[in-house]
Formats: C-alpha cells, sequence, structure tokens
C-alpha cells in the first residue's frame, strides 16, 4: 500500500466513465467487505483523523469558542487576527472563528443531505436499470445521460429556478445532479451481482425471487454506496459552497462558508481575515474527503482480484 | 469500417442531444405550469389590482388549454424562438446572445491555459521518481479542492488591491481577463493533470517505450511524441465533462470579479424566476457539452489509429 505508482483520487473520483469500470464489483461478503486492513497510509490516518474532528466540531461548536458567531461587538469591527480573535473579525465585529467553526454544520449537513438525496434515487434508478428489463435499463441509462449533459452548477441553478433559494433547496438542487453518479456505478454493480455464481446458486437452492433479491442482491451493491459517497462529497461541498456563494443557499447572517466568503469580498480592500478563513476551511475538508474516498476506493477494488 | 463506426456514434449524440433537449424544456413546462397562477406571479412581481392576471394571462397566452400552450411552446422552440424574458420583456435570443462574448473569451481563455499547465506538469513530472510524483500529486489535489471563487477572492487581494496589477473588475481591457482566467482554469488543470500524469505513469511502464529507447530516442520526445499520445486518450474522456466545468465555473468566476456575461445573466434570472432566460442557457451548455464530446470521439480517432480499424 506504500508506493503505488498511479494514485489519484480525485480524479478517478470525477471521470463518472473510469469510475464504473473500477468500482463496480462482486463481492464476496458484505462484511469482509466493510472491514478495515490494520495498515493505513499517513495521508489517510492525518486526513480521517481531521474528518473526525470537524464532526466534532459540527456536533459541538460552541465547544470550541466562547463567541456566538451571529451577534457582533461594534467596537471589535475588522480586527485582524489576535489571541482574542484567532481569525479577526468581520465588518460586524463578530468572530470569524466562531463563524467559520459554526459554519461546518451548514456545509456538512447540506452536502451529506444532497448526497442523501443522490444516493436514494441513484440507488432505486440504478437497480432498477441494473435489473433484466431492457426497456427500463434503457430509459434509466438515457435519464442519466440527459443529467449528466448539464453542467453540475447549472442544473442546480435551475433547480433553484423553480424551488426558490434556500438551504433545502440547495441540497436537492445538487443531489438531483448527482443522481447520475450513484445510479450509474449502482447499475453496472447490479449487473454484476445479478450475474454472479452465489446468485445462481440461490436460485438453484429453490429461494424465491425476492428473497434472493433482498438478502444475496441488494446488500452486495449496496456496497458500493458508502464508497461512492466518499468519492464525491468533497465536489458536493465543492458546488454547495458555490451555490451559497451565489446567495443561492442559505442567506446572510447564516455562517455559511460560502456565504462568507461572498460577506468578505466587500471588504478585501482593508482586510484579508475573513476572505481567507472560511475558503480553507472549504479547501480543507474537499481535500481530505479525496483522500479518504481515494484509499476506500482502492480497498474496494483490491478485494476483487 | 471506421466511417460507419464514427457515424453512428455521432447519430447517437444527436440523438442523445435531442432527448436532452425535449426533456428539459419539457420538465421546465411542467414545473411552471405545475403551480396554476405560478406565471402569472413571476409577471405582475409586486403589482396587484383586479384584472391585472387576467390581462396578462391573456396577454402571454396563459388562457388557452395546456396542450395547447405545449404544441405552441414546442413549435417555437423548433424555430429557434426561446421566447420572451418574463422580467426583463426582451426576446432571451437577444438577452442571452449579447451577454455571450465575455463568458466565452473567459471559459476559453481558461481552458486553454488548464491544458497547457496540466500538460506542461505531466510532461515534466510524470514517472521521475517518488519526490516529483508526490510534490505533483499534492499540487494537484491541492488545486483541484480549491473553490473557484475562493482562488478568485486570494487572487483579487494579491494582484489587484495590494501590488494593484490587474483590475478589481469588469472585462473592458485584456488584463481584466488575466486574474479570471488563472481563477477558473488552476482547479480545471488540478483535475486534468492528474488524469494526464496517471496515463503517463502506466504508459511509461509499457515495453514500447523501452523499444523506442532502445532505438536511441530522446527522453524528451519519448515523452512528447509517444508517451503523451497515449495519455491523451484518458485524458479526452475528461474533456467533455471539463468543458461543461469551465461553463458552470464561468458564472461562479464572473460573480467574483464582477465581470459582466452570461453568470450574471443567468444568476438575475434564477433570482427573479425568469424560466425562459435560465431555461436558454441551460440548453445552450447542454448542446455544447454535446457538441464537445462529439468533437471529442473524433478527436480520439486522430489520437488513436487502432480505433480507425475497428
Amino acid at each position: 500500500m506504500t508506493a503505488s505508482p498511479h494514485s489519484a483520487p480525485a480524479a478517478v473520483a470525477l471521470s463518472t466513465e473510469g469510475l464504473v469500470g473500477t468500482v463496480a464489483s462482486v463481492p464476496t461478503s458484505v462484511l469482509r467487505a466493510t472491514r478495515f486492513r490494520p495498515r493505513h497510509p499517513p495521508r489517510f490516518i492525518l486526513a480521517a483523523g481531521f474528518l473526525a474532528m470537524l464532526a466534532l466540531v459540527a456536533l459541538g461548536p460552541g465547544l470550541f469558542t466562547r463567541y456566538d458567531p451571529l451577534t457582533g461587538d461594534f467596537s471589535e469591527t475588522l480586527k485582524g487576527p489576535s489571541w482574542v480573535h484567532p481569525f479577526g473579525t468581520d465588518r460586524l465585529g463578530r468572530d470569524v472563528l466562531a463563524r467559520t467553526l459554526y459554519g461546518t454544520r451548514y456545509s456538512l449537513l447540506i452536502g451529506l443531505a444532497g448526497m442523501a438525496v443522490s444516493a436514494a434515487a441513484g440507488v432505486l434508478l440504478g437497480v432498477l436499470a441494473g435489473l433484466r428489463n431492457r426497456l427500463l435499463d434503457e430509459a434509466v441509462s438515457r435519464l442519466f445521460d440527459v443529467l449528466s449533459s448539464f453542467p453540475g452548477v447549472l442544473l442546480a441553478m435551475l433547480v433553484v429556478t423553480f424551488l426558490g433559494q434556500g438551504m433545502a433547496n440547495i441540497a436537492i438542487a445538487v443531489g438531483i445532479a448527482g443522481i447520475p453518479k450513484f445510479g450509474r456505478v449502482v447499475r453496472a454493480q447490479t449487473q454484476l451481482v445479478r450475474d454472479a455464481d452465489y446468485v445462481t446458486h440461490a436460485a438453484i437452492y429453490g429461494l424465491g425471487r425476492s428473497r434472493i433479491f433482498l438478502r444475496h442482491v441488494l446488500p452486495n451493491v449496496l456496497v458500493a454506496v458508502p464508497v461512492i459517497a466518499t468519492i464525491y462529497i468533497g465536489n458536493t461541498i465543492l458546488v454547495v459552497s458555490g451555490l451559497s456563494f451565489l446567495g443561492l443557499g442559505p442567506q446572510p447572517p447564516t455562517p455559511e462558508w460560502g456565504v462568507m466568503l461572498a460577506e468578505s469580498r466587500d471588504v478585501l480592500r482593508v482586510a484579508w481575515w475573513p476572505g481567507v478563513f472560511p475558503g480553507l476551511a472549504i479547501t480543507l475538508t474537499v481535500i481530505a474527503f479525496s483522500i479518504v474516498g481515494g484509499v476506500l476506493q482502492k480497498r474496494f477494488e483490491g478485494r476483487i482480484a | 469500417m471506421p466511417a460507419r463506426h464514427l457515424t453512428l456514434r455521432i447519430l447517437s449524440r444527436l440523438g442523445t442531444s435531442l432527448v436532452v433537449a425535449w426533456a428539459s424544456v419539457t420538465a421546465a413546462f411542467v414545473a411552471l405550469h405545475a403551480l396554476p397562477g405560478r406565471i402569472e406571479d413571476i409577471l405582475a412581481g409586486d403589482v396587484d389590482f383586479p384584472g391585472l392576471r387576467e390581462a396578462i394571462a391573456a396577454e402571454w397566452g396563459l388562457d388557452r388549454s395546456l396542450p395547447a400552450q405545449y404544441a405552441d411552446f414546442l413549435l417555437r422552440l423548433a424555430h429557434g424562438d426561446f421566447g420572451t424574458s418574463y422580467v426583463l420583456r426582451r426576446p432571451v435570443i437577444e438577452v442571452v446572445g449579447s451577454q455571450l462574448r465575455p463568458t466565452v473569451e473567459l471559459a476559453f481563455a481558461a481552458g486553454l491555459l488548464a491544458v497547457l499547465l496540466a500538460g506542461g506538469l505531466a510532461l515534466a513530472t510524470a514517472g521521475r521518481g517518488r519526490l516529483a510524483h508526490g510534490l505533483a500529486s499534492s499540487l494537484e489535489l491541492v488545486a483541484a479542492s480549491t473553490p473557484v471563487f475562493w482562488l478568485g477572492i486570494l487572487l483579487l487581494m494579491a494582484f489587484s488591491f495590494s501590488l494593484r496589477w490587474f483590475p478589481v473588475a469588469g472585462a473592458k481591457s485584456w488584463n481584466a481577463l488575466v486574474l479570471p482566467a488563472i481563477a477558473l482554469a488552476l482547479p480545471t488543470a488540478g483535475l486534468l493533470a492528474q488524469v494526464l500524469r496517471e496515463a503517463m505513469e502506466k504508459t511509461l511502464d509499457q515495453p514500447f517505450v523501452t523499444t523506442v529507447r532502445a532505438r536511441g530516442v530522446g527522453e524528451t520526445a519519448i515523452r512528447i511524441r509517444h508517451v503523451l499520445r497515449h495519455a491523451l486518450l484518458p485524458a479526452v474522456t475528461l474533456g467533455g465533462w471539463l468543458i461543461g466545468g469551465l461553463l458552470g465555473g464561468a458564472v461562479i468566476t464572473e460573480k467574483v470579479f464582477g465581470r459582466p456575461g452570461l453568470g450574471t445573466v443567468t444568476l438575475g434570472a434564477v433570482l427573479t424566476h425568469d424560466v425562459p432566460v435560465v431555461l436558454a442557457v441551460v440548453l445552450l451548455a447542454a448542446l455544447i457539452h454535446v457538441a464537445a464530446s462529439t468533437l471529442l470521439d473524433i478527436l480520439y480517432l486522430l489520437i488513436d489509429p487502432r480505433l480507425r480499424t475497428t
């Protein structure tokens, strides 16, 4: 697991065509598939540690700062980083560190919610397409083609035009845009599993079709879902923060990272700190998810051979 | 039979593009008409007096039956008429057409820069040992994970506010294009370089490279003439996706740098529920994606002679 000549997690993650070929595989056992092997590369431990910390911050941001993200101190506007305010204060005198910490909640929550929409719809459609109905397969595959013909940001903007702005709506919007990512892999995985020997054997033993589907096909298709989710969540967070930056998601004064960066644009001439730290938070989060997703994907592939 | 193979692929692409176009306009039509009175609301804005909604319905043909409206809608689209902007009260084609240039300039400049950066990085670092591998892959990961708008903000801070080399906003002169193009290009370049370098490293391990090397061909020539050509195939697969990404990213970049363009128009239209304008922009993007993918299919044949014989 040390010096593998080609490790490009995010790249593999983002070319859908490549992913269908690599993630889809015939698992031998669900349990063995998800169990970790003892040795992890250091970058994985670092990234996973960062994500664990992020989860902790998202659960209890108040534990890490004594400031409120929404109330400002007007005698302390646009103060640079100091011991009192490590990330400085914004133009309303609000603590940028507190806002960045509380922002973890929004960015992770919207990203995860979007992911959940993509995963639910993608699994449903992918499984339908992967079963033996040719017509259904053709219809669903075309739907995936249609959805992936639109640039993610623009498709999400179209959805927001109909639904209106807001946190739930951008989660739905990025969720719809992400359906083909899950759907294509799940379809390929379903096709592999339905033709696997253990499914044939189960049929020979005389198990009913619904029982085979629920006990043997579905669990072995679903193992792919967490892997796809960790690979794509970074990209989802990027799109979500972009939409928030455009003003389509949560509105000020919500301490969401994209919203904070949009607000910082007005004070750039005099203060760099409100424009630096929220962006750093987004970038580090996306990097961490890419690394963890890449390693998980390799584990998943390694199991096939 | 290369020609037949190619024709089939292009025909299937065109089929997809028609389905894409039809599905998106139909979805938009359904979504708009699913809530009765929705269009009248958008058109009326904040104004309201008795008889206004009826007048609007009559003027925009909303009082007719749904199938008749749908047929009329499709017929007009087929003639290239995208309708009239609800908010600006001007033909959509005019609204979109007048703002196309700055966005195309930006996307094109950024695309070119991304290809040059990614190609340069991959050529220089592929297969040059563990240190180069680690450095290059970290660089690519950081570039690919950085949001376009944050990069834009950082560039503005450094080069417009502190050093004053480039203007803060606008699209009047060539130097107003430099920072937006860099901001949009870097994340794209990161992704492209990851794919390209990985493919080059795989190719460098192949026996034919040893053969070429044994003939006494220099390292640079091997990389450019032989290895890069093989490695281009997976990168080209990513190309269609990247062009879509550049268009989507251009919307955000325009907002950061206060540039006029399609992004500004689209954003305004999204916020005012000006559906015809958003729809036209999204359709345009989808068609560009399909056109680009078709061109890339042809490019495949130019790059890889093996595909011409199958």
